[in-house]
């Protein structure tokens, strides 16, 4: 039996369910290789514990082919939902394999959405799931084989038709299971996932016989795991990238919360103050009875040499504010600028995290540049003499200004080696002052006398202070 | 008004009322700006450090917040240690503040989505008391937000400048409520110095401090920051001033 085929057999006519030998009279020198249902297992649960430390705390195998991710209080480390599924399908593109992705509310509609409607991945907004998976057909809800042929027998083709039909004479004919996955499907009731863990996750926990509910004891409990999870770490001498805090509940569903750092972390104040930072996220319900806390991704953290030296004062170390703005505000919005050898002045700058080695360069001092720059030039009218004076007067979002002094042209060059459509592409800056004394900076595309360099339009790009 | 701030009693009033105040127990320590006319102005003889301050612009500066920003990089730049700078528009041009002297490897830029967590920012850079400086960028400052500001500053002795900046000039009204900041400053542009040939000069501005704690009010003209992040006297106002410490001073410099 052929029971899987890759993009090319599929091309070549292999279908899943054909006999191994019709596929070989098909296809002369077809590659066959034995099914390892336990080694894919395995696989699997490799990947799942790869995005166990990557993505979000409870991760589990979903056999044989999936993965199911609960991204609850996850995603705004991965810069939202939407960025983080497309990431995640090109991060295992990347790897050679090819994933579909779906972020619904429920473990099932998720299953069903990510096989029929990913393509190749998709971000259901929330509360329109039910509604989304009315239109896929029933083999989406996973059901056994036997069940859905029958029940195309019965003309049924769309999860729909099955949900707008009475429930109990379906119940009598098919079991309980169809109710059931159907209620799973459209999120009615809970399907708890049981989360991957990695034989050598740190992880240590607590029980409750008493269920918790209020912040204040929460975040006590959350401050002794931390403790604890410290003293583990330092037992291995590591450090904490990556904390997941668990909260089982009573009615079996899992809470959590997930915070990183950007250096390898070992302190019990700050981690505690991280962790306790996100209690309010969690909705305790009736009650939590179990506790995990568990450095997902930990890193070697070596003691350092503190400066010994008489006269050097040390360097005050924001490390641990950059980890609570960067858990609060999401990681990519906290940066530093650094200058890239660029004279297109949008291109002169980039990103780079705020804990980057400090570059130690600046940009080029020949000309002033505005405090402000517009991130799309505007289109500006103007009264100038071509080609080389700035403009007399130009108008700007409506209101007309005499230009007093000016300064330029700053010519700019296109980079060709970026697009052939730079290639001739100029840009000649000025500085312009109008009567009040207010600074801008204009520019026209092209050098005023060659159609070819640009438009010859004038755009305002920036304020000087 | 020198005379009246030496007296004895003034100096006796101004420490009791220091004192209620509760910051006698801590000496504040002060930012000079280097420039004697303004120093003069203010207690203590400069900006004070562990204290939030208020920058906005004048005219359509209140909008565009351009030279605002730079006076504020102008007062970080000569902090020690990294410099916080909370925005909810990215539109500051980086270069323009290293001309100011803000290097651009001592500045952590947080892009907040809303104006709340711009001040959750701002807070909690100034608790921290690792930085040199803490600048945000905020419209709404109401007394409540701005006294849990001046109150992380006073314990950690950062300096917090909010640059003042709205959406609409109608909205810039706002500048007059009252709020807890120590110093309040409105910096609109001048045309610039004139230079004996055609070009733009050095850009000046008129600098008014509106209140000023312990101070009074007072407005300059000034021009931009250097290199350095110093701000000058415009040469010719030195010159013309009377003053023998200034003229002392550009004879020997």
């Amino acid at each position: 039996m052929v029971l899987a085929a890759d993009a090319a057999a599929l091309r070549a006519g292999l279908r899943v369910g054909m006999a191994a030998t019709k596929a070989q009279a098909l296809v002369s020198n077809l590659i066959v290789m034995d099914a390892e249902p336990e080694a894919d297992a395995q696989a699997l649960d490799r990947l799942a514990i790869w995005a166990l430390q990557r993505y979000a705390p409870i991760v589990a195998a979903d056999p044989p082919e999936g993965l199911v991710i609960d991204t609850t209080g996850a995603s705004h480390l991965h810069g939202g939902e939407k960025a983080m599924v497309a990431g995640m399908v090109e991060r295992l593109a990347a790897s050679g394999i090819v994933a579909r992705a779906a972020l619904a509310d429920s473990w099932g509609g998720a299953h069903a959405i990510a096989r029929y409607l990913a393509r190749p991945s998709i971000v259901i907004a929330p509360g329109e799931t039910a509604t989304t998976i009315l239109e896929l057909p029933i083999a989406a809800l996973r059901l056994p084989g036997e069940m859905v042929e029958s029940l195309h027998v019965l003309g049924f083709e769309r999860i729909g038709e099955l949900a707008a039909k009475p429930r109990a004479p379906l119940t009598l004919r098919f079991g309980p299971e169809l109710g059931r996955r159907l209620d799973q499907a459209l999120g009615r009731i809970a399907e708890p996932i049981n989360p991957v863990r990695s034989p050598d996750l740190i992880e240590v926990r607590r029980g409750f016989a008493e269920p918790i509910g209020a912040p204040e004891t929460i975040a006590r409990y959350t401050a002794k795991l931390v403790v604890q999870l410290c003293e583990a770490l330092e037992a291995k001498g590591l450090g904490a990238r990556r904390l997941d805090l668990l909260f089982h509940r009573v009615d079996n569903r899992i809470e959590a919360i997930r915070i990183g750092t950007a250096l390898p972390v070992r302190d019990v104040k700050r981690l505690t103050r991280l962790l306790c930072d996100k209690i309010e996220t969690v909705a305790p319900g009736f009650g939590i009875e179990i506790i995990t806390l568990a450095a997902t991704l930990a890193e070697p953290l070596a003691p350092k040499q503190t400066i010994s030296s008489l006269t050097e004062e040390p360097e005050a170390d924001v490390s641990d504010l950059l980890d609570t703005l960067a858990n609060r505000v999401g990681e990519k919005q906290l940066y530093r600028i650094a200058p890239v050898a660029s004279d297109v002045p949008e291109r002169s700058v980039q990103r780079i995290a705020p804990l980057a080695p400090a570059a130690g360069a600046g940009w080029p001092d020949h000309w002033p540049r505005p405090a402000r720059l517009l991130a799309n030039p505007e289109p500006i009218e103007t009264v100038a003499l071509l080609p080389d004076n700035p403009p007399v007067t130009f108008t700007w979002r409506g209101v007309r200004r005499r230009v007093k002094r000016a300064d330029g042209p700053e010519r700019v060059f296109g980079e060709w080696w970026k697009r052939d459509a730079e290639l001739i592409a100029v840009r000649d800056y000025f500085q312009v002052e109008d009567d009040a004394g207010e600074r801008f900076w204009i520019f026209r595309a092209g050098d005023g006398e060659d159609a070819a360099t640009g438009s010859q339009r004038w755009f305002m790009h920036g304020i000087f202070g | 008004m020198g005379t009246s701030i030496a007296t004895p009693i003034v100096e006796e009033l101004r420490e009791r009322i220091q004192r209620l105040e509760g910051a006698v127990t801590r000496r504040r320590t002060v930012l000079s700006f280097g420039v004697k006319e303004i120093d003069r102005r203010l207690p203590e003889g400069g900006l004070a450090l562990g204290a939030l301050h208020e920058v906005a612009g004048g005219g359509n500066g209140a909008v565009d917040g351009a030279a605002s920003a730079l006076f504020a990089a102008g007062i970080a730049a000569r902090t020690r240690g990294q410099v916080l700078w909370c925005v909810t528009r990215k539109d500051l041009f980086a270069p323009a503040l290293a001309q100011a002297g803000l290097l651009p490897d001592r500045v952590i830029y947080v892009e907040a989505s809303d104006e709340k967590s711009v001040l959750a920012c701002f807070e909690e850079g100034l608790r921290h008391g690792g930085l040199g400086a803490v600048v945000a960028e905020v419209a709404r400052l109401s007394m409540t937000a701005s006294r849990r500001l001046q109150l992380a500053a006073e314990g950690s002795g950062s300096i917090g400048i909010a640059i003042r900046r709205w959406r609409r000039q109608t909205e810039a009204a706002d500048f007059g409520q009252p709020t807890a900041s120590v110093t309040r400053w409105r910096v609109s542009v001048l045309p610039s110095t004139p230079l004996p040939v055609s070009g733009v000069g050095r850009a000046r501005w008129h600098v008014e401090l509106i209140r000023c704690r312990a101070g009074e009010s007072a407005d300059f003209e000034l021009e931009s920051c250097d290199a350095k992040g110093r701000l000058a006297l415009p040469s010719e106002l030195v010159d013309g001033s009377g003053e023998k410490e200034s003229r002392r001073r550009r004879a020997a410099g």
